[in-house]
């Protein structure tokens, strides 16, 4: 259990662990030209992490407004952990492809499963009040909330998802 | 090898815990787990358990962390306690209302006032 031994504010006291290494992951890169990129993830959470932060560099890098960079990193990192987790159901023999196109106004984004792939209509709506106690089942509400389309084909194994740039860029809220 | 901090510290206040995360990613996948399992802990103390979570540091929320979060409130509820969630951003807290979670737990703007909610 992770403690603090102080009653004092500020952390003081508290204990460090020391890090395991981490488990050097296999990603491969490329760039696409003209604002596209492509990684190839294995399925484990560190390498969601990696292309995560190399993501949002890129997005950061185009001068995207911090609302629309906040939008970008939820969604990815629920589709693409979905993906990891439930698509190839974090099978290290499988993997995610995850492509974008950056233009100034607008980014895509395509994400893709090596997975028996899954219906959007099958997936509960987390809101309702018998699922509100729920853990599980929000990520899909966060990504069509975030992004200002989004769609699956490859019977549902690929996700393709867009952002615009717009500093009065807001989540939809459900009614 | 590096050391780093726990992801939450924890200070008492009367008979009141309250969590503070201490990095700004704290809440993502890696490190859910492990404070869901600290939660997990002061909630099986002896005792009515009174959480406070503090996210002044949060800047990130993935619908993992909102799991872990769910899963403390049922283990509290099952103990007849109490969980607060404070000092939530305007971004971090907007994730809230879409997944309407703001209707499931007990909000307050300030520490304060989440500490003083625990008499109501």
């Amino acid at each position: 259990m992770v403690m603090s031994g102080s009653n004092a504010r500020g952390g003081g006291g508290s204990k460090r662990r020391t890090a395991r290494p981490p488990t050097p992951v296999k990603i491969t890169r490329k760039s696409l030209g003209k604002g596209g990129a492509q990684w190839v993830i294995p399925s484990n959470y560190q390498a969601v992490r990696t292309v995560l932060h190399e993501l949002v560099i890129l997005v950061t890098a185009a001068h995207y407004n911090k609302d629309a960079v906040f939008a970008i990193k939820l969604a990815c990192e629920e589709s693409i952990i979905n993906a990891v987790k439930h698509g190839n159901k974090l099978d290290a023999k499988k993997h995610v492809t995850i492509e974008v196109w950056i233009k100034p106004d607008e980014m895509e984004v395509y994400i893709e499963d090596e997975g028996p792939g899954f219906s959007r209509e099958a997936v509960p709506d987390p809101t309702l009040e018998e699922n509100l106690e729920k853990c599980s089942g929000r990520g899909i509400l966060l990504i069509e909330s975030y992004m200002d389309g989004c769609s699956w084909d490859h019977g549902g194994r690929r996700l393709r998802m867009v952002k615009q740039n717009r500093t009065d860029t807001l989540p939809r809220r459900s009614s | 090898m590096s050391e780093t901090m726990p992801p939450v510290s924890v200070v008492r206040e009367k008979d009141i815990r309250i969590v503070e995360f201490t990095n700004n990613k704290i809440l993502d996948e890696g490190n859910i787990a492990e404070i869901g399992q600290t939660l997990g802990s002061l909630i099986e103390e002896p005792g009515q358990p009174k959480l406070l979570l503090d996210f002044a540091t949060v800047d990130h929320l993935s619908s993992a962390a909102l799991g872990m979060l769910i899963n403390a409130n049922n283990k509290i509820k099952v103990k007849n306690g109490m969980l607060r969630l404070a000092n939530i951003k305007p971004q971090i807290f907007e994730v809230f209302v879409i997944t309407k979670l703001n209707k499931l737990f007990r909000i307050l703007p300030t520490r304060a006032e989440a500490i003083a909610s625990f008499k109501d």
